[in-house]
């Protein structure tokens, strides 16, 4: 019984890993075919049918480059930077509820690798860790355009960690629960049986400002300012060559796919989607239409990434901390405010 | 006992990390070797089924005030020269300082293994229970803390103010 439990847990570790690598592989694909499709340009096309094979020989290139270690920097902290980097954006996956429950010969099968009772806390720590492998990195470099652009980013991260903090604070009120895969479950039926709607409907002003978050916190566009490029050459990783340079490029694709994927799950259902009760199919059925839902709702939002970052220009600096501070963070505090008093008003 | 091994190495790596916290040369090594005594803290607190309580730990010192100490030892760039040099009280009073916590941390903890066991029900450190406890038994100790951090927020914030201010 417990050898089942644990091939069964090994198994889908495995696949979660490689789930997770292949999506940000595939992602950074997509990046430059969304790019071009933007600009109406082709994108890349040159390895296999469509570009296919392209990350293949990316990874290929960044493996055979001249691995460079500055002299003066700090050599275990070098290399520990994007150790970290890649190692917290791949341990969020851990408690991401990919689906429902698979039952088999009788025994039930969850696709979860781990159920907490905190697990969107458990994403928190995770992605608050997340901050020192650009710190460590920038700093270790002993590069004057890499302190500046680790120091950017962990004023960035941590002034926009506050505003998440408090957005998903409202939605723990309307749902009572911090787990995940309680969180998808009290969604289930989606717009069918039972009326239980996304709560994207009940926290609208809660997912604009987790979404505003999320894009911060992978550093993404409009919020690139770690690795801009026109005033810190290439921001924290500018003395890295090689796989590290490829290592902090990959998490930031890592990251983009958990956080479709958390965004997926506190506001648009997760493994749910609309009529999933109302179709009179089995369990096993439901629960792989499930995940197949879940893996289009992360693909809309990575697309979603792809698609501002290639139509809205950077921030300037003292803009990106008004709006954390001035806006962000008041709004998520009313957002709090009104849903508590909706809650109490309604509860009676 | 694996538990119990479990408590020994992370006891160990907390002790020797905190020691090397205050034997490194370098402030950002301190501050890394300290990040990795909170992780060992941390995970007593998961030995103890208090998932929350480890969490939140990671999330506000290894998450947040560690990243700050990081951000200002970075500005500072302090190094061996620029170190200001402390006069020989200052060493004086902060041994004393030192030692006196140490007897209160003594005094305190002596009397601990008289009590009885604490509670290792799986649900004790769960967020429904510590609310519960913290909103009615404790909402005094809460509320006071609260007021106190709230103060420490509005002497942060009049201590960043330009100097304009007191002129006025």
């Amino acid at each position: 019984m417990i050898s089942s439990f644990l091939i069964y847990k090994t198994i889908l570790v495995v696949a979660v890993f490689a789930i997770t690598l292949f999506v940000a592989a595939y992602s950074t694909y997509a990046e430059r075919k969304v790019a071009a499709f933007l600009q109406d340009r082709v994108g890349p096309d040159r390895a296999g049918p469509f570009g296919m094979f392209q990350p293949l020989a990316d990874g290929l290139k960044f493996m055979m480059k001249e691995e460079i270690i500055p002299d003066s920097a700090n050599r275990f902290l070098f290399i520990l930077g994007p150790s970290i980097a890649m190692l917290t954006a791949l341990m969020a996956g851990v408690v991401i509820p990919w689906g429902n429950t698979l039952v088999i010969n009788g025994e039930s099968y969850t696709l979860q690798i781990a159920e907490l009772n905190i697990g969107i806390l458990y994403v928190f720590a995770v992605v608050s860790i997340g901050v020192y492998g650009i710190m460590i990195g920038g700093w270790a470099s002993n590069n004057k355009f890499s302190l500046l652009g680790a120091i950017r980013a962990s004023a960035q991260m941590i002034s926009y960690e506050i505003a998440m903090g408090l957005s998903i604070i409202a939605l723990v009120i309307t749902t009572g629960t911090l787990s995940l895969r309680e969180i998808s479950l009290l969604q289930a039926g989606g717009v069918g049986s039972d009326w239980n709607f996304w709560n994207v409907l009940y926290q609208p002003v809660g997912f604009i400002i987790f979404l505003i978050c999320a894009f911060a916190e992978c550093n993404r566009t409009p919020f690139d300012l770690p690795e801009c490029e026109t005033e810190l050459v290439g921001g924290y990783h500018t003395e890295y060559s090689s796989m590290k340079l490829a290592l902090y490029l990959f998490a930031e694709y890592v990251n983009m796919f958990i956080s479709s994927a958390v965004i997926s799950i506190l506001y648009f259902g997760g493994f749910n989607f609309p009529f999933m009760n109302d179709l009179g199919l089995d369990q096993n059925t439901i629960t792989i239409l499930g995940t197949v839902f879940f893996f289009a709702k992360i693909t809309f939002f990575i697309f979603f990434f792809m698609w501002i970052r290639w139509t809205i220009p950077r921030f300037r600096y003292d803009q990106l901390m008004n709006l954390g501070w001035k806006a962000l963070i008041p709004l998520a505090v009313i957002n709090i405010f009104i849903t508590g008093l909706v809650m109490i008003l309604t509860s009676k | 006992m694996p538990t119990l091994n479990l408590f020994y190495f992370l006891s160990f790596v907390a002790v020797l990390s905190a020691l090397l916290v205050v034997f490194s040369k370098n402030p950002m090594h301190s501050v890394l070797y300290l990040i990795i005594t909170f992780f060992a803290i941390g995970g007593h607190y998961l030995l103890m089924n208090a998932e929350f309580l480890f969490v939140v730990h990671i999330i506000v010192y290894a998450g947040a005030i560690m990243v700050l100490f990081l951000y200002v030892i970075m500005l500072l760039n302090l190094n061996q020269e620029s170190e200001p040099h402390k006069s020989t009280v200052l060493k004086f009073a902060a041994t004393i300082c030192g030692g006196l916590l140490l007897l209160i941390l003594v005094a305190a903890f002596k009397g601990a293994d008289q009590l009885p066991a604490a509670a290792t029900e799986h649900t004790v450190g769960y967020v429904k229970s510590l609310g519960m406890v913290l909103f009615t038994e404790y909402l005094l100790p809460f509320e006071i803390t609260s007021v106190l951090l709230l103060a420490a927020m509005v002497g942060a914030v009049m201590l960043g103010k330009p100097e304009r201010l007191n002129k006025g």
